[in-house]
């Protein structure tokens, strides 16, 4: 009975991640770019539902749709400022803008906001759930973030494969030359890619908060590192694959925390990644390119 | 090609000369200004982590601007470099007399980066491109995180290491030398004068740079450069893939390893927390701002970022806000490609007054075109 509490609290951390890795993936589908900043967008997120929901207290509903509207604008313009004069520079340029870009965030923060912990509410005001005939209590946060990760999957997957603009961004990420020549708008697909995974990280931000309540300029530090290992676990540029592995990175963590060792349990993550990568060197669910000489 | 080959051999030339020009230059201001007492202490205290870090990014060079594979882990090298020169320095080398100790330190710590290199370099070597930097990533954080809940001490009994205090009992009076997540500290520096200090990391510098330039311009290295500019072309005339790669990686992470003695014998304190992704980050970044594969630019970068934060420290608050924005902005000046091309046109509006002939600006401009199609093919 306590493992299935480990497990179902490790499920709902590695739906955060998998939200997380969300933003990551499809931004690398598309723009063929790791967007080392996006971590720091959870953190903004999370404070933009600390200063209205805990501070003035807004309807968290309200609150959640507030940040994501923030993250979103913060995300397309970071697009537009700092990576799309890089477009055609090398990857590596625009790794390093992406690092520019996170400390910046990280550091207005800091200036804006202080460095001293804030302490956040649960957006949830729910009771736990108790089953099992009361063995097992599961805090209500757990089951509404798995619940929102799993809606929003679905809603994302329905998108991209079942509307114009999805099949827009399909057709982008697979060559986007040709994607252009059919008359698709290439600025505008990736513009959007970056407002969705941006939005996505400020849900990922309230949610991770509302479970893990202490929200510090660089609280997306290390969720945004497990995030890009989540994705990469799962095949990066796959949307499922995105889910699967920032889910499955959760149970991991989580199990190795509670069975193996609290201080050993990233080092544990770690270790499964590399040898997933060295089985299966595309990830779990990513796609095989053949080189063409 | 004669001529070709002339100009070619002279270009490595130059990069020999401006590089221990430029560090032996360094070396000399310093010592004269150390020896006129005109260095505050705070500038004394960053003389050896600006050959640290210099060391650091030539190695990262090697692999990042060399093989042209991004590792996010430099750090790792850098930390079983220190710890396992620190082991020594404080364990069995403790009652030497200092020039061996220091140099026995030295050399375990550069064979502990370099087993480790082998450790890693042998299954991340199999990827490349993003996952070989997350891959890399990875290993650094293991090293890390298996360190901080790692304990080690002697008694007359003989080692004891343990993953767990609970396990590790120690003879009262013998001293641990590591205690998990506690930083070692308490470490002697490798000699009370500064100036001495600083001329050992000057001379590893050089010795790091020797070999870098050394391993370039020799038949290996040029193999290595081939690997980086068409993997399946070197494969496809016989160059051994896997040697090459192993070697770039193994001499980085030895240098590494040097570089990782040298600051944690300065600093005093080894805290493992303090080697993670965010220093290989910022050692990424002064191989990319020094310019990919250039030598020099690294140290100057290195030298530069370093002592940035310093420079800025009146303005405390704002420092890291400032360098963000620096490290962005001199990103899009250098890369962009409409900036380049306007600085293109800005040195064409000027350089003909210099009777400079038309026809050199409009090859300029053409070359740079024929090299971003070229990189267009290449997606």
């Amino acid at each position: 009975m306590q493992f299935l509490g480990y497990l179902i609290s490790g499920i709902s951390l590695g739906s955060v991640y998998a939200l997380i890795a969300l933003g990551y993936t499809m931004v690398y589908g598309i723009a063929k770019m790791l967007n080392f900043a996006h971590g720091d967008v959870i953190m903004v997120g999370g404070y933009m539902v600390y200063f209205t929901f805990c501070s003035r207290g807004w309807h968290p509903l309200l609150a959640v749709l507030f940040a994501m509207a923030v993250c979103t604008l913060l995300g397309i313009t970071i697009e537009r400022v700092a990576y799309r004069p890089l477009r055609s520079a090398p990857s590596l340029a625009v790794l390093i803008t992406a690092i520019g870009v996170s400390f910046l965030l990280q550091n207005s923060a800091m200036l804006l906001w202080k460095s001293d912990p804030k302490s956040f509410t649960s957006i949830i005001s729910m009771d736990p759930i108790s089953i099992a005939g009361g063995q097992l209590s599961i805090p209500a946060e757990t089951i509404v973030t798995i619940v929102v990760s799993v809606i929003i999957m679905i809603v994302l997957l329905w998108f991209v494969n079942k509307t114009r603009i999805g099949h827009a961004m399909k057709a982008v990420s697979e060559d986007r030359g040709a994607a252009q020549l059919m008359g698709i708008n290439v600025n505008g697909i990736i513009s959007l890619t970056f407002a969705i995974g941006s939005s996505l990280a400020a849900v990922a931000g309230a949610l991770l908060l509302s479970s893990y309540p202490t929200l510090v300029p660089t609280t997306g530090a290390m969720p945004g590192i497990k995030a890009f290992v989540a994705a990469v676990f799962g095949g990066i540029g796959s949307i499922p694959g995105a889910f699967l592995g920032g889910v499955l990175l959760g149970v991991i963590e989580n199990l190795s925390k509670a069975y193996i060792s609290t201080q050993l349990s990233d080092a544990i993550v770690f270790l499964v990644l590399i040898i997933v990568l060295l089985v299966k060197p595309t990830g779990l669910l990513g796609k095989k390119i053949a080189v063409k000489v | 090609m004669a001529g070709n080959n002339q100009k070619k051999r002279k270009k490595s030339t130059k990069t020999y000369i401006l590089s221990f020009a430029l560090i032996l230059g360094f070396w000399v201001v310093i010592e004269i200004l150390g020896h006129m007492g005109l260095l505050s202490s705070k500038m004394l205290g960053l003389l050896i982590p600006i050959c640290a870090y210099a060391i650091m990014a030539v190695s990262l060079n090697l692999v990042v601007g060399f093989l042209g594979e991004l590792s996010l882990g430099h750090a790792a090298f850098m930390l079983a470099g220190a710890t396992a020169g620190v082991v020594f320095y404080n364990g069995a080398g403790l009652n030497m007399p200092q020039i061996p100790r220091v140099i026995i330190t030295l050399i375990i710590g550069a064979a502990a980066a370099g087993i480790f290199g082998v450790i890693v370099g042998v299954p991340v070597l199999r990827f490349s491109g993003d996952y070989l930097a997350i891959v890399t990533l990875a290993f650094c954080q293991i090293l890390k995180n298996v360190l901080s809940t790692t304990y080690l001490g002697v008694d007359s009994k003989g080692i004891h290491l343990a993953l767990d205090q609970s396990a590790f009992r120690l003879e009262p009076g013998a001293k641990p030398l590591i205690k998990g997540a506690q930083p070692i500290s308490g470490i002697n520096k490798i000699s009370p004068d500064m100036m001495i200090s600083f001329t050992v990391g000057i001379a590893l510098l050089i010795l790091t740079v020797t070999f870098v330039l050394n391993l370039m311009n020799s038949r290996a290295g040029r193999a290595i450069t081939a690997i980086r500019d068409d993997e399946i072309a070197a494969k496809s005339i016989g160059i051994n893939l896997t040697r090459y790669k192993l070697m770039a990686f193994i001499s980085s992470a030895v240098f590494a390893g040097l570089a990782g003695v040298i600051y944690v014998l300065n600093l005093s304190t080894l805290d493992f927390k303090k080697y993670d992704y965010n220093l290989s980050i910022n050692v990424l970044v002064m191989v990319v701002l020094g310019g990919m594969g250039n030598v020099p630019g690294s140290i100057i970068a290195a030298a530069v970022l370093t002592l940035l934060p310093e420079l800025l420290r009146d303005f405390s608050q704002y420092r890291m806000f400032i360098y963000s924005i620096v490290l962005i902005v001199i990103m899009l000046f250098t890369q962009a490609p409409a900036f380049v091309q306007l600085r293109h046109r800005l040195m064409a509006m000027i350089r003909p007054k210099k009777s400079m002939p038309e026809e050199t600006v409009e090859k300029a401009d053409g070359s740079y075109f024929a090299a971003q199609a070229d990189r267009k093919e290449d997606e």
